[in-house]
């Protein structure tokens, strides 16, 4: 790969020169090493996803580093080795099923994404709705507004006694935990979004005198979709952080009782391991709900 | 049938949290069908009300109006209104933000065949047959627009309604508009009023102007009939002596009588 690669413009102004020395001047392999020698310039340029790439794993190893230092001296954190020979043990058969309380951790991250997605369906399915009726008449806005106010701040993990109160049971409580911590910015975004709709467009659809569901349909909606899926990244993003914290007080089959489970165990390997897990299938989460964005933003620069 | 558009002793007023704004006041003004009226005057003095009462957008607190035969009570696809910044709807292309228009007034009466042939009328009128497809980010100022105008026209509207439609585009563009919509209007009869602030394009389009005065309380200062033979060229009006004297007459009336503090 030619790593010295010199740019034109630089190419052009000592050219310009006409300097003697730099007449042999070619960005070829053969005479790369001339041009360092001869001109004072020398400008590396690399493509930019090499740069990018090479940025991350800096990133990468600089945290893995402060993590070997960390285990090295602090004692009873397992070593980077360590964790990896334990994580390729534990991704050998991530899906085995010797107990209820004994499952590989493939089943415990699809036990708790499952939870995430039911608890946030039945807030999509009423937090979008509600959102547009909050947004399009202001007496409900009004009516909304000390309620979501009041609410949005509490801690989902404060419905939790509630939950099981109601429930009777763990998995529904989670489960509802994860439905309250949902709603709140589906409908707050949701609603901005019709808020914030141009007046030029809702005067197109009076001018033409569209019925309400016409309106609905070719005006409301699309100008909504954009701030419907913020609220969707936002809400999805806190029910995965929520998720793993409710786990570990009500038990039952998740990353985040695994979690707890391993601290039990004492095996602070799995710890670790669990952390990357959530990390990387957060991550997984939020890209594809960006690529789902990219597909259904129309492009407002008209 | 010569008394098509009416508006009598039309008045408006707002309320603001300073107490009530007098806007236009005593409006009387009567609009013959296939004539081309253009509203002028210094920017802030409510002709642009003016057009949303006509449009029923807003409704006069005073007065009453008539189109037709018909008292306006609030927006209607009998009226045809272009926007100034075109106001088209990004996520659909030229020929759908037509087509919900067309579907507004004809879908009880035709067949979507027929509806769509409309689309592609009212798009090739406005010289933007081959541009169907295009979202309108994808199109020029000018050509969106265009779209405006064909979406307002494709209803086959009693009126068409247009409110600095050219304001936002270079003049270049602006005079080539111009020149398009004088051929679709002769082409279409149609009714026309347009706000506008440019002198020159309210003489080169309009058969009568109507100068407003400064606000608060606005209302008609001067009416203009403008008497020359269509169609018009833009080139040989720059020495035809009618055309300077109502160009003149209508400076006149915004520089001298209604001369306004610089803002």
């Amino acid at each position: 790969m030619s790593v010295v690669n010199l740019r034109r413009e630089t190419l052009r102004e000592v050219l310009s020169e006409e300097s003697p020395a730099v007449i042999k001047v070619l960005p070829s392999d053969e005479q790369r090493e001339p041009i360092s020698e001869n001109t004072g310039y020398k400008r590396t340029h690399a493509p930019e996803w090499l740069v990018n790439v090479f940025a991350m794993v800096m990133g990468l190893s600089a945290f893995v580093g402060i993590w070997a230092a960390l285990a090295k001296f602090g004692g009873e954190l397992p070593t980077p080795t360590v964790t990896f020979e334990a994580a390729i043990k534990l991704f050998a058969d991530p899906f085995y099923y010797k107990t209820p309380n004994d499952m590989g951790i493939g089943w415990n991250v699809l036990n708790s994404l499952g939870r995430v997605g039911i608890g946030f369906g039945a807030a999509a399915l009423i937090g979008i709705p509600l959102g547009f009726v909050v947004g399009r008449f202001k007496f409900v806005s009004n009516m909304a507004a000390p309620i979501i106010n009041l609410l949005k701040p509490v801690s989902p993990l404060a419905w939790l006694p509630i939950g099981l109160l109601v429930f009777k049971a763990a998995n529904p409580a989670a489960i509802y935990v994860i439905f309250i911590c949902s709603l709140w910015p589906l409908i707050i975004n949701t609603a901005a979004g019709v808020r914030q709709i141009p007046q030029d467009y809702l005067n197109v659809a009076r001018v033409l005198n569209l019925s309400e569901w016409k309106v609905f349909k070719k005006i409301l909606f699309p100008a909504v979709v954009p701030f419907m899926i913020t609220g969707v990244r936002l809400s999805i993003g806190v029910a995965w952080l929520v998720i793993v914290a409710a786990e570990m007080l009500t038990g039952g089959v998740g990353i985040g009782f695994w979690v707890w489970d391993e601290w039990n165990n004492l095996n602070v390997a799995h710890i670790i391991i669990a952390i990357f897990v959530v990390g990387i299938v957060g991550w997984l989460l939020e890209q594809s709900l960006i690529l789902m964005a990219r597909r259904f933003s129309y492009d407002l620069k008209s | 049938m010569s008394k098509y558009l009416q508006i009598e002793e039309v008045g408006m007023r707002f309320d603001t949290k300073k107490g009530p704004f007098v806007a236009l006041k005593n409006i009387n003004l009567q609009i013959e069908q296939g004539e081309f009226v253009s509203l002028i005057g210094h920017s802030g003095c409510g002709k642009s009300t003016l057009l949303n009462l006509i449009a029923g957008l807003t409704l006069p607190t005073a007065g009453a109006m008539v189109l037709a035969n018909r008292e306006i009570a609030g927006p209607g696809p009998d009226r045809g209104v272009v926007f100034q910044n075109h106001s088209l709807l990004p996520w659909l292309t030229c020929f759908e933000n037509v087509y919900l228009a067309v579907e507004r007034v004809f879908a009880e009466s035709e067949s979507k065949a027929k509806m769509k042939e409309r689309v592609h009328n009212a798009l090739k009128l406005v010289h933007l047959d081959h541009a169907e497809a295009k979202y309108p980010h994808e199109i020029s100022g000018g050509m969106k627009q265009r779209v405006g105008i064909a979406r307002a026209l494709s209803m086959e509207p009693k009126i068409l309604l247009l409110d600095e439609p050219f304001g936002a585009l270079d003049a270049l563009t602006r005079a080539h508009l111009q020149d398009e919509l004088m051929k679709i209007v002769a082409a279409t009869g149609s009714t026309v009023v347009m706000v506008t602030h440019d002198v020159d394009e309210a003489v080169l389009l309009s058969d009568r102007v109507v100068m407003m005065t400064n606000g608060p309380a606005a209302t008609i200062g001067e009416i203009l009939a403008i008497e020359l033979e269509r169609p018009r060229d833009r080139l040989t009006m720059v020495t035809n002596p009618e055309y300077l004297r109502c160009r003149s007459e209508i400076l006149q009336f915004l520089y001298r009588k209604q001369m306004k503090a610089a803002a």
